[in-house]
């Protein structure tokens, strides 16, 4: 207990020394409120440790927020961060402008080869990576396994849409409190719109032709709606238009979504006995599939980038690779378990044998590694991007879609007014962008 | 008591003020003008150039536009309804005499001390959840299914939490304007055998005019503005069902990032409120001698 | 309107009375349950009261993962400073409207209530820049700016109604005492109007702690106030109904109080002219 204490009595009296000796420089972070992220803030002693000579401040927003406050910043050159936290519908568009810092610098000890290829793909524009992975994640499916056993069937490791249909008439007991299928109903690119479009690319629909003519008039666009209205208002939670990525984790936690399609980041938390009573009982699935050659599941990876409009961007890229090296997982599996690591950015951590037993290990990465951005859908396409196309009009015209979308799961609208809407919609935008000539 | 050199001074003291809030409103004002008449979207900078009215066309065809209207009417309109009526029925009540006057005040007011966003989330999660949230549980204790406030009645939750925020205010100035009324005329009324209804109708309520003109007056100015509660709740849907003129400039300033369609969306509101504004003025004006 | 009241109908109406206030107050009341409760509680169905876990740890967890103190006292400073400073530029103006009327005044009144009516998501980018440009991006001086100029229409209206109460008559009579017009403001016509100017103080200092768009919009760390808080706190992942509750409830706790303690000032003073 002494040693200790004066082993921490030296360390922040070194602490004090170099600090008045390098210059301390501050960098500001700004991040989303995930739990993974939270998390990293209670880790900061490591850190503080390595590099006493940098100090972090934190912007922790709700996602929505801060992706307003980050996108004007960065569009205005404000340059009020350091180290911003981005999605993959971001960086290619935002490295185009070259709003970001290549990090191809980054020491050898951060292992760029060890990221996952489908995540790094996706952070990479002309061969440069311009944000680091701090988690990864596809979509697959979560049910609950004592309820599938007392409707008597089995769910495949990988379900077709007919299974997902039968497994949810199945187990659905509304009186209960029990929902076949949760799905995300709440309007908005990344709520709705991200689902939407990985279940359409399954059923062998998307978004634009190879002229960025948009394709709600199509037949498969019109099966995909009708098949997830069905599903929603026959199996699902009541009030399911306003229900979200959260929303729906709540309900699943609680045990009442006998299934739910949804982030593989989520599988931590479900699985966890502190959070959820029935954490032994959930199972996995890879996200359905309509025999046509695409599973709906979709590619995502929050990341640490620098804006170009950085004046730290030495100290920034030193804490980047602090927070994505294999070091940083190594530490956070140390202090909180295996379980929480954060998850789908790199191969070792598959590779490792007491990650890999963990139920949700296998799934994740199969599930990431069936993504594919470049060729998303069954038919040609003229853009890349699996759950949304990476073009700067997408988030306000796919947020409108959805809107839409949504009124029909309310029920205000039928499924051929709603797409008849989503495709003037989508033609005005388009031709207005110049996108259709 | 207006010499010369005092409304000189008094020109002097007003100054400072006229002068701030000019530049405070012509300075944005100019800038949102000249927004609104350029092609200008945050994440495609290379695009840019004057589009003539093209971010106000957009505003006047787009399906949305004329629903969204009606949706700010509604929840200016609603709002102001029921804080009006219940705040007279409320001022009325805490008026009299009752035991623990300053706790039952603190209560009444308690709302307006709560953050928007707070409210908003509080009342959506802890309440109107259709799951989780406590009215659900009441419907199912009396056996019925939970109502799905944000799904089937989308502006009238809003329009619920909205009017839980601004009850306090409307109720506090109502109480305000009681408690100066002479209770002698009130006695006089008594004991010429006027009914309590016409007491009300004939004597508290005229006196209450002004302060009600107060209260619609103050809170339209802060309803028209109103997208927070919509954008933690409903986020203007389900499809449009709840979105109102703000959130349609929000959604084109935050989420399309198109800041040629969000200025001119704002003159457009501005226009709009300062139409609202004479109707006021023409029809409650003659109440407020100000 | 205090008359004389039967016992029985007194009984009758503190039961109504408290019923109304009750329910008017209890999504506050049962937010701070919630914040005491476990996870699984705050969600429990049929919810609990009685039977359910009790804990403090969702403070603590609050408490270990922001830096409260700071983004209070940034409420403080920016609430506080914005309201002061207007009453600073109001008063004189007020004083002038109410004692030196010209024929524009209700006009001039009218004009600046109707600044407020700006959208503010449409102006959104130009403040933006604006505060960049001049430095006042993510500082307590410029947010102190900004939310006093917000409420300054208010603050006038309102201040410009009590003086208006004020006889002019005790105004010539200092005059004549020879009091200069700075004088006459401070010694004579200030103190007469303080408990118009304390419910005005109070009144915006609540507008300014609950605005919750430009101190979000507008800062990032250094001049973040409670409503950033709250930001970094709605819709995280899982579970969060009792977390949120208690960050909630810390965001509000400070103006709950104040506005508890000066109950008094609010209902007497908040006429806005309404009262003759």
């Amino acid at each position: 207990m002494k040693m200790t204490y004066r082993a921490l009595l030296g360390a922040s009296v070194a602490a004090c020394l170099s600090g008045a000796a390098l210059a301390e420089t501050t960098i500001t972070v700004a991040t989303v409120n995930n739990g993974d992220m939270v998390r990293m803030q209670g880790l900061m002693d490591d850190f503080y440790a390595k590099h006493p000579d940098i100090k972090v401040e934190w912007v922790t927003l709700e996602e929505n927020i801060l992706r307003q406050n980050v996108t004007t910043d960065i569009a205005t050159g404000g340059g009020q961060y350091d180290v911003i936290t981005i999605g993959t519908y971001e960086v290619p568009i935002w490295a185009k402008q070259n709003w970001l810092e290549s990090l191809n610098d980054l020491p050898a000890d951060y292992d760029i080869d060890d990221l996952l290829p489908a995540i790094r793909g996706g952070l990479t524009v002309d061969g440069k990576l311009y944000a680091s992975p701090f988690y990864g994640e596809s979509s697959f499916l979560n049910y609950r396994k004592d309820l599938a056993e007392k409707a008597g069937i089995t769910i495949p490791d990988a379900p077709t849409w007919d299974d997902i249909k039968a497994a949810a008439a199945a187990m659905t007991d509304k009186d209960a409190g029990i929902y076949g299928i949760c799905l995300r109903g709440k309007a908005g690119w990344g709520e709705n719109m991200a689902f939407l479009t990985t279940m359409a690319n399954s059923y062998g629909a998307r978004w634009f032709d190879e002229n960025w003519q948009p394709q709600f008039d199509q037949p498969e666009w019109k099966a995909v709606m009708t098949d997830y209205v069905e599903l929603l208002t026959k199996y699902g939670p009541p009030g399911a238009s306003n229900n979200g990525y959260n929303e729906n984790l709540t309900l699943s936690l609680q045990g009442k979504c006998a299934m739910r399609m949804d982030a593989t980041v989520s599988a931590g938390a479900l699985t966890d006995p502190a959070q959820s009573e029935f954490a032994d009982k959930v199972g996995f699935a890879l996200a359905p599939d309509a025999g046509l050659g695409k599973r709906a599941n979709w590619l995502w990876a929050w990341s640490l980038a620098v804006p170009a409009s950085s004046d730290a961007k030495e100290a920034a890229k030193t804490f980047i690779n602090w927070a994505t090296n294999k070091d940083y997982i190594a530490l956070v599996a140390s202090k909180e378990g295996w379980r929480n690591a954060p998850p789908g950015t790199r191969t070792s951590l598959y590779a490792n044998p007491e990650y890999a037993a963990l139920p949700f290990a296998k799934m994740t990465i199969d599930s990431i590694n069936a993504a594919d951005p470049t060729n998303p859908a069954t038919k040609p396409v003229p853009y890349v991007g699996v759950q949304f196309v990476a073009i700067p009009e997408f988030a306000g015209l796919a947020t409108s879609v959805g809107e839409v979308f949504s009124a029909a799961l309310a029920g205000q609208k039928t499924v051929d007014e709603a797409l008849a809407e989503a495709q003037t919609l989508a033609v005005d935008e388009m031709t207005a962008a110049g996108y259709i000539k | 008591m207006s010499t010369h050199s005092s409304r000189f001074a008094a020109r002097l003291m007003v100054a400072p003020s006229v002068a701030l809030l000019l530049i405070w409103m012509i300075v944005p004002l100019v800038m949102t003008i000249y927004y609104s008449f350029r092609l200008y979207r945050l994440v495609s900078p290379d695009r840019t150039g004057w589009t003539g009215f093209t971010n106000y066309t957009w505003f006047f065809k787009s399906s949305d536009f004329w629903l969204a209207m009606g949706n700010t009417l509604a929840l200016v309109g609603g709002v102001l309804a029921i804080t009006v009526v219940l705040g007279i029925a409320i001022a009325l009540l805490i008026d009299q005499p009752v035991k623990g006057q300053g706790v039952l005040r603190i209560l009444v007011i308690a709302p307006f001390f709560v953050m928007p966003p707070v409210a908003a989330s509080i009342l959506e999660n802890l309440f109107m959840h259709p799951q989780n949230g406590l009215f659900a549980a009441v419907s199912i204790y009396f056996g019925s299914d939970p109502i799905l406030y944000m799904q089937d009645y989308p502006m009238w939750s809003v329009i619920g939490i909205v009017s839980w925020e601004w009850l306090p205010f409307a109720t506090l100035i109502l109480l305000t304007s009681l408690q100066s009324m002479s209770s002698e005329q009130l006695e006089a009324a008594e004991m010429d055998g006027a009914s309590a209804l016409s007491r009300f109708r004939y004597i508290i309520l005229p006196h209450m005019m002004r302060a009600i003109t107060v209260v619609i007056l103050i809170q339209t100015i802060f309803l028209l503005g109103i997208f927070g509660e919509i954008f933690t709740t409903t986020q203007g849907g389900p499809g449009s069902a709840s979105t109102t003129l703000p959130y349609l400039i929000f959604k084109q300033a935050i989420v399309a990032k198109d800041i040629g369609r969000a200025a001119a969306g704002g003159i457009i509101a501005v226009v709009l409120a300062n139409i609202v504004a004479i109707f006021l003025m023409r029809g409650i004006g003659k109440h407020l001698d100000a | 309107m205090a008359r004389a009241v039967t016992p029985r109908r007194m009984i009758l109406t503190t039961i109504a009375a408290w019923g109304v206030a009750l329910v008017i107050a209890f999504p506050v009341i049962w937010m701070i349950l919630t914040s005491f409760k476990t996870e699984a509680s705050a969600v429990a169905s049929p919810p609990e009261l009685i039977g359910a876990s009790w804990t403090v740890e969702n403070y603590v967890e609050v408490w270990s993962r922001s830096d409260y103190p700071r983004f209070f006292w940034n409420s403080v400073v920016i609430s506080v400073g914005s309201t002061l400073l207007g009453l600073a530029i109001a008063i004189p103006a007020a004083w002038s409207m109410a004692f030196v009327p010209g024929k524009k005044t209700k006009d001039l009144l009218m004009w600046m209530l109707s600044t407020k009516m700006m959208p503010a998501v449409g102006v959104l980018i130009p403040m933006y820049l604006l505060f960049q440009r001049l430095g006042l991006f993510d500082t307590k001086i410029g947010l102190v700016l900004a939310l006093m100029l917000m409420n300054l229409p208010i603050i006038v209206w309102m201040l410009y109604t009590y003086f208006k109460e004020i006889p002019g008559e005790i105004l010539e009579a200092a005059r004549m005492d020879g009091a200069a017009l700075w004088n006459e403001i401070v010694y004579v016509l200030t103190p007469m109007a303080l408990p118009g100017i304390a419910s005005t103080l109070l009144l915006n200092i609540i507008l300014a702690w609950n605005e919750a768009f430009w101190t979000i919009t507008l800062t990032t760390t250094k001049a973040a106030p409670l409503s950033a808080f709250i930001a970094s706190f709605s819709a995280p992942q899982g579970l969060f109904y009792a977390k949120l509750s208690a960050a909630s409830t810390m965001a509000i706790a400070p103006i709950l109080i104040l506005g508890w303690f000066s109950q008094k000032q609010l209902v007497r003073g908040l006429t806005f002219g309404a009262v003759k």
